[in-house]
């Protein structure tokens, strides 16, 4: 079957915050517009479950807009590679389809990451986002005793939901020192929403031993994780759990915007005033240019999509609000950043790569990613080093040179060619 | 027609219940289980990670299917989840 070659003004990728701003005002203003997400849900993983079970006003407001906006969505599609400049291939789990929009927004999102430490393999160790993300889907999580470690405020927040779950919250460890956060603190004051935010979960939180400058060292069980260790440096404690929400802070999702050509600015895509990438009519918005949580992937989102459709006059009052997120997410990948310590947890037999199962100490000696990979298989299990791409990054400093198609793991249909289609 | 509260399904041939928009990744736990697929090269089974469809750590056999990331995976009614099965080993 020949599938059909949609035409669009605007293809947004991705549809958190970001995507469904960028794909939102572009359709309010008469553009087609197509909206692709990988999952089968809208508003991505900090929005998860409000389809179904409304909770935030923000999201309800953006979701209805949306909803309105004749916004054409489609869910479980994952764009997988290009068939020639600005022809991308795009694969749902029964079709495939060549689109070639007139603008692309990038917003694939962050997702989290993980360092590994001894035992982090055990099951009833999960990402913090990844606990939280799960227990809004059906996880049984009441009565279980959670401990939540790691860096930056999504912790928090996911403590304080899954407290609201009924799970046992027995301590909250952040690894950033009290210092650190202090100064992050002082500069919230450009963000008085956010201080609120803040102390509404610390409030939620009441009763919940909470430490800074502490992290964790080890986990030990025999089938499942069992107790955690942790350190400040001078002091240890054992924790006794049945689970572990552990997450270091999020990093962008680079490969599909690697793939595509776009320049990185460290870790995170390069892009301009009007969020356009390194690559003409290429856009990126939201934790793609710079981890800063949902209120810079709104104001992002808008400034890359009415940027794309050339609605300038509409940009100009968006510049302050999005160059003040700029400068909140700047002070928190500062704050947040993994101590160095953080980067020796991991003993020789310490698992890296999960998928191939790779040691710490098979890696140690490899000057970089792809001579790990060939040497190893580091990072060539189905999950194409999402997990330990980013952790070798941080132990090695390895840096991801290069990305090519299929983005994830495509059927060979969507890989032939339009025209050879038969 | 409303949505149905409960939805019916198999782990490893056992009858579940879960509500309507569980994940099969959590009707796995639900179910008791801890291991979801065996590591490459031995040990301790392995359970969900990210929880968003990225570290593939949750993979199940769903409705015969192997290897499917079951957290990304909404439960219908009468879905067959499997962690036993050597062809997802």
């Amino acid at each position: 079957m020949i599938s059909p070659m949609p035409e669009c003004d605007l293809l947004v990728v991705g549809a958190g915050p970001a995507g469904v701003a960028a794909a939102t005002v572009a359709a309010e203003r008469g553009r087609a517009v197509l909206l692709l997400d990988d999952t089968p849900w809208l508003g991505g993983q900090i929005w998860r479950g409000e389809q179904q079970k409304p909770t935030n006003a923000q999201a309800q407001t953006w979701l209805n807009r949306l909803a309105r906006s004749g916004v054409r969505i489609i869910g479980e599609a994952r764009m997988v590679g290009l068939e020639g400049p600005g022809r991308y291939v795009i694969e749902t789990p029964d079709h495939h389809w060549t689109i070639q929009p007139k603008a692309l927004v990038l917003a694939t999102g962050a997702r989290e990451l993980f360092l590994p430490f001894p035992g982090w393999t055990l099951p009833g160790i999960l990402g913090a986002g990844g606990l939280q993300t799960l227990v809004k889907t059906g996880w049984p999580i009441e009565g279980q005793r959670v401990v939540v470690a790691g860096s930056g405020p999504l912790l928090l927040a996911v403590a304080a939901g899954l407290k609201k779950a009924g799970a046992n919250v027995v301590g909250l460890f952040e690894q950033a020192s009290p210092a650190s956060l202090a100064r992050f603190g002082t500069q919230l004051i450009a963000h008085p929403d956010k201080i609120g935010q803040a102390f509404g979960l610390r409030r939620q939180l009441a009763g919940v031993p909470y430490k800074l400058g502490w992290w964790p060292v080890r986990a030990e069980g025999v089938n499942q994780v069992e107790r955690l260790v942790l350190t400040s440096g001078r002091q240890t404690l054992t924790v006794d759990c049945d689970a572990v929400a552990c997450g270091f802070g999020l990093v962008p999702s680079l490969e599909l915007p690697t793939l595509l050509g776009c320049l990185l600015d460290g870790e995170a895509v390069a892009v301009d005033a009007g969020q356009q990438t390194s690559v003409q009519g290429i856009f990126a918005a939201g934790e793609l240019t710079g981890i800063g949580g949902n209120d810079k992937a709104l104001v992002e989102g808008q400034v890359a999509s009415l940027t794309a459709i050339g609605e300038h006059a509409a940009v100009f009052p968006l510049h302050r609000s999005r160059n003040g997120w700029r400068n909140f997410a700047r002070a928190l990948g500062k704050t947040f950043k993994p101590r160095p310590e953080l980067l020796k947890l991991a003993e020789p037999q310490t698992i890296v790569c999960r998928c191939e199962d790779v040691t710490y100490s098979q890696l140690s000696g490899y000057t970089s990613w792809r001579d790990a990979k060939l040497q190893t298989r580091c990072g060539m299990g189905p999950c194409q080093g999402r997990i330990c791409g980013a952790a070798t990054r941080q132990l090695f400093g390895w840096g991801m040179e290069s990305v090519r198609p299929p983005v994830l793991a495509a059927r060979v249909a969507s890989l032939i060619p339009s025209d050879e289609r038969i | 027609m409303p949505e149905p509260e409960v939805i019916n399904v198999t782990v490893n041939g056992q009858r579940l219940s879960v509500p309507a928009g569980t994940v099969a990744a959590s009707a796995v736990a639900r179910a008791g289980l801890v291991g979801f697929r065996a590591p490459v090269r031995g040990g301790p089974a392995r359970g969900p990670l990210c929880g968003m469809g990225i570290c593939f750590e949750c993979r199940i056999m769903i409705n015969g299917q192997p290897q499917v990331r079951s957290c990304q995976v909404i439960c219908r009614e009468g879905m067959e989840l499997r962690t036993d099965d050597l062809a997802n080993a």
